[in-house]
């Protein structure tokens, strides 16, 4: 059996037939043809929808919808996305950028899906054929969805309350070996009101580092405030193992990245 | 097998063939057109040795279906020297000692003139952050950054 | 550039055109064009794709293989294993007499290591080869594994490879290869400091940016031309010649382009397989390694430990040192036994000292083969010795260039494999590298030179 790729217009018509047992949505191809090129036998079809919605950007006040299919450049050079170019910059190479989707790295498996943890720290809404979820929800059971996720909606932060770290070895960029997003509220004063804090390769999907959050809560973002988050952050994490790092390797950087992410 | 049209314009001449469903472009120019200045080193999106320039972006042949450029403009390295005259940056990439091994070259020449076609007098961080998503195990890269970098000079020196 | 012309003014040559002058690469125009011929650039009709079924465990006992599955897959045009094999049992350097041949083409009866080649399949596209690799059976009983060289060798360890008969390569000198020079325990009990270090080494993978791989195009006087990036040419001709009973006449080697090697090249791996393929089909055959194969699969530059005991004196004179190497082969030997004899030959390093005791060893454990890359058997060992040398003089606390001028080689010092140095130039290196760095030594360094009085 050969790779057979089947062409939809609509999302619906591509919906059935990706009900059909080996077959996978094609998005930019960085994930899918990747496995097929290295011998994952268990794809044999590929489903595509041309429907151009799903490269839409939509941006009207400070809400924004992403098309699945809108790629990682065009993310990087929408001036309005400004807060969220950091997190496309930090996809791959200018080609894989070209290429890769929103709608794909939210399927991602780490160390892959920077993007998908920055969506993570912003709440997003995840719209597909079958409805709208929260991002947490649909992580949790992307390995069984079948349901072709349309676009993924979020409220636009404000460029001083979001960050996003990406460490890799290589210069100016490699593979991560962790990434970090932060979406914090503070009082004119400084201090944390609402904290929400998502992280890369600390499981096979990006997670919320919820014990983080809570201790921050309250805190100025001085090195003697934060001491306590940074040492809650490896609660709950299982981080990958890989030929970047290892999961002990992870653990023990995760609160120092996390400190200088807070402390910039 | 099921066999599928493509036609695509491949440096400035319209190219038709019949591939394979879930052919890569990679192979349809490499097997099929026989252009095989794209190279296959990852066939993972890693390397950057099968960057192509697809409608004035770049792109990776390996993870890129054929089927999916139709009627698409395709750009590679050996359509780039005119008339038997060196592109600047085929030229600079020669002068500078930037090819050792060759096998990253032609991916490495498509990154950096996307970025020359945007960005006329880039500046070195921008020539670094170009070609970051190609691999070359030979040079070191310096020599690679500075070929750009002499290139995008000519050409600025031949716009004035 | 500048070249400095006080340094062996009396033998140097000023008449030269080429030196300091820039010279194009005669395969540049080839590069930047695109039109360089990479073996994988070659393409011929009804060529088949070669994929290998590997061992999925680092030590195992074959029970059976069943490839029946396999060969009924649509595309299959053919499925080899070991009994298809000539001479499946081979060893790379048998070529200069140094067996015993120890490593199979296809895994008969035993997989060593993990990622052994076990079962080639043939087929019309390379995803049809890869559907028909995952549909071959292959029974393991798996056995105990050994990774570290030093359990390697205690007694009791599991036996890595019969053709052996113990986990370590057997020299014509015994269990390692040995330099004696000098009296070291003597020099020992003479020394002011004694200082024993152990430092070691992870494999390291060449990486390069082309797979390793072969074309292989039978011709019609039963030749077959082999389109490869082996960097090994002749080498990989004559084995194959070997491992498929078949005259050298028969063989038509194309190379020379080589898409990164770093000494990753040389091992003869795909072209006795791929040429036998095009043989068995009468079919071009294509055999070329994934990014995955090339990284796991292919040797990488050996693990190595090394413990140095060196002694030495307050003013800066090492008079003993003694050397124990460890080279992980992994299952087999390649290149392995000749590169823990260069350990050997490099370990006094470019110093004069008056005792050397060395045993260098080659062993083997279940892991991946390791082989050649850059100055294999002799990076690692300047690492350790460079560190020891640091750290010695730190210990007589002496400045770590100046300790290196009281003990560096100058022409007519007796080595320690009694070959008197000639052509030494470490001391006019050194005095360089003292300006360069503006890392200062006192007069005295500065105005020595290699050659000594009378020599």
């Amino acid at each position: 059996m050969s790779l057979a790729l089947r062409t939809f217009s609509s999302v619906k018509d591509a919906n059935t037939a990706l009900q059909v047992s080996g077959t996978r949505y094609l998005g930019g191809g960085t994930l899918v043809i990747r496995a097929a090129n290295e011998g994952d036998v268990s794809v044999s079809s590929l489903i595509r929808v041309t429907d151009p919605g799903l490269s839409q950007i939509a941006v009207s006040d400070d809400k924004v919808w992403l098309g699945a299919s809108v790629t990682m450049a065009a993310i990087a050079r929408r001036p309005e996305l400004a807060a969220l170019a950091p997190a496309a910059r930090a996809v791959g190479g200018p080609a894989i950028r070209n290429m890769a989707t929103v709608g794909g790295n939210l399927f991602a498996t780490a160390p892959y899906g920077d993007f998908a943890v920055a969506l993570l720290a912003l709440d997003a809404t995840v719209a597909t054929e079958d409805g709208e979820m929260p991002i947490e929800t649909f992580l949790a059971g992307r390995d069984t969805s079948r349901a072709i996720v349309t676009a993924v909606g979020f409220s636009l932060p404000k460029a001083e309350s979001f960050r996003f770290l990406k460490v890799s070895r290589i210069k100016p960029k490699g593979i991560s070996v962790l990434s970090i997003a932060a979406h914090l509220q503070r009082t004119v004063d400084g201090s944390v009101t609402s904290a929400r804090i998502a992280l890369g390769c600390m499981a096979d999907r990006p997670m919320r580092a919820k014990a983080a959050e809570k201790a921050l809560l309250g805190c100025k973002l001085t090195p003697q405030e934060i001491a306590p988050a940074l040492a809650a952050a490896v609660e709950g994490i299982a981080p990958i193992t890989d030929p970047i790092a290892s999961a002990w390797y992870r653990a023990e950087v995760l609160p120092v990245h996390l400190g200088r992410l807070l402390l910039t | 097998m099921a066999k599928v049209p493509v036609q695509f314009t491949l440096n400035g001449s319209e190219k038709a063939e019949f591939v394979e469903s879930g052919t890569t472009l990679l192979h349809a120019l490499r097997d099929k057109i026989g252009d095989t200045s794209p190279k296959g080193g990852c066939h993972q999106g890693t390397c950057g040795a099968c960057s192509v320039i697809i409608d004035g972006e770049l792109r990776l042949s390996c993870l890129t279906l054929a089927e999916t450029c139709n009627g698409t403009d395709i750009k590679t390295t050996a359509g780039l020297a005119e008339g038997g005259v060196l592109h600047p940056l085929q030229r600079a990439f020669l002068d500078a000692f930037a090819t050792q091994c060759g096998f990253c070259t032609p991916g490495m020449i498509m990154a950096a003139k996307v970025l020359l076609d945007r960005t006329p007098n880039p500046s070195r961080e921008e020539v670094i952050e170009a070609l970051s998503g190609n691999i070359c195990r030979c040079t070191g890269y310096e020599p690679i950054i500075q070929a750009v970098l002499t290139a995008a000079r000519a050409n600025s020196q031949n716009a004035a | 550039m500048e070249l400095r012309k006080n340094y062996f003014a009396d033998v140097r040559k000023d008449g030269l055109h080429e030196i300091g002058q820039p010279r194009p690469r005669l395969d540049s125009p080839g590069h930047v064009t695109g039109k360089t011929a990479y073996f994988a650039d070659r393409n011929f009709p009804g060529m088949l794709h070669l994929k290998m079924v590997r061992s999925p465990h680092h030590h195992a006992r074959i029970r059976s293989i069943d490839t029946s599955e396999a060969e009924k897959h649509p595309g299959v045009a053919r499925v080899l294993t070991a009994k298809d094999v000539p001479h499946n049992v081979y060893t790379i350097l048998i070529l200069i007499q140094i067996g015993p041949e120890d490593e199979t083409v296809l895994a008969d009866g035993k997989v060593r290591w993990k990622g052994e080649a076990v079962v080639a399949v043939l087929a019309e596209t390379e995803r049809a080869a890869q559907e028909a690799a995952a549909k071959v059976k292959v029974d393991y009983e798996v056995l105990p594994a050994v990774f570290d060289m030093e359990e390697a060798l205690k007694p009791g360890a599991p036996l890595v490879n019969e053709h052996h008969g113990q986990n370590y390569y057997l020299y014509d000198s015994g269990e390692c290869r040995k330099v004696r020079f000098g009296d070291v325990e003597a020099g020992f009990a003479m020394a002011d400091h004694i200082l024993e270090q152990s430092y070691q080494s992870s494999p390291i993978e060449h990486a390069p940016t082309e797979t390793t791989g072969c074309v292989v195009a039978p011709e019609g006087n039963d030749r077959f031309t082999c389109y490869t990036n082996t960097q090994a040419m002749f080498f990989t001709l004559d084995n194959t010649s070997i491992i498929l009973q078949m005259p050298g006449s028969k063989l038509h080697f194309v190379g020379g382009t080589v898409g990164g090697g770093f000494g990753g090249k040389v091992d003869v791996i795909v072209e006795p397989i791929a040429i036998l393929a095009a043989k068995l089909t009468g079919r071009p055959v294509s055999f070329i390694y994934s990014r995955e194969e090339e990284m796991q699969v292919s040797s990488p530059r050996a693990a190595e430990k090394v413990v140095i005991k060196d002694g030495v004196m307050k003013d800066g004179r090492i008079v003993a040192r003694k050397v124990t190497g460890y080279t992980d082969a992994g299952a087999y030997s390649r290149h392995s036994p000749y590169g823990a004899q260069k350990g050997a030959a490099h370990y006094p390093g470019p110093y004069t000292i008056p005792n050397v005791w060395i045993d260098t060893y080659c062993v083997y454990t279940n892991r991946t083969p390791s082989s050649a890359m850059r100055g294999f058997g002799v990076t690692i060992g300047d690492f350790a010795l460079e560190v020891q040398m640091d750290k010695l003089a730190r210990l007589i606390g002496m400045d770590p260039l100046e300790f290196r001028f009281i003990n560096a080689y100058r022409d007519g010092d007796m080595k320690a494999h009694r070959q008197p140095t000639e052509g030494a130039a470490l001391i006019e290196c050194m005095q360089e590298a003292s300006r360069a760095a503006n890392w200062p030594v006192a007069e005295k360094y500065m105005a020595m030179s290699s050659y000594r009085k009378g020599a």
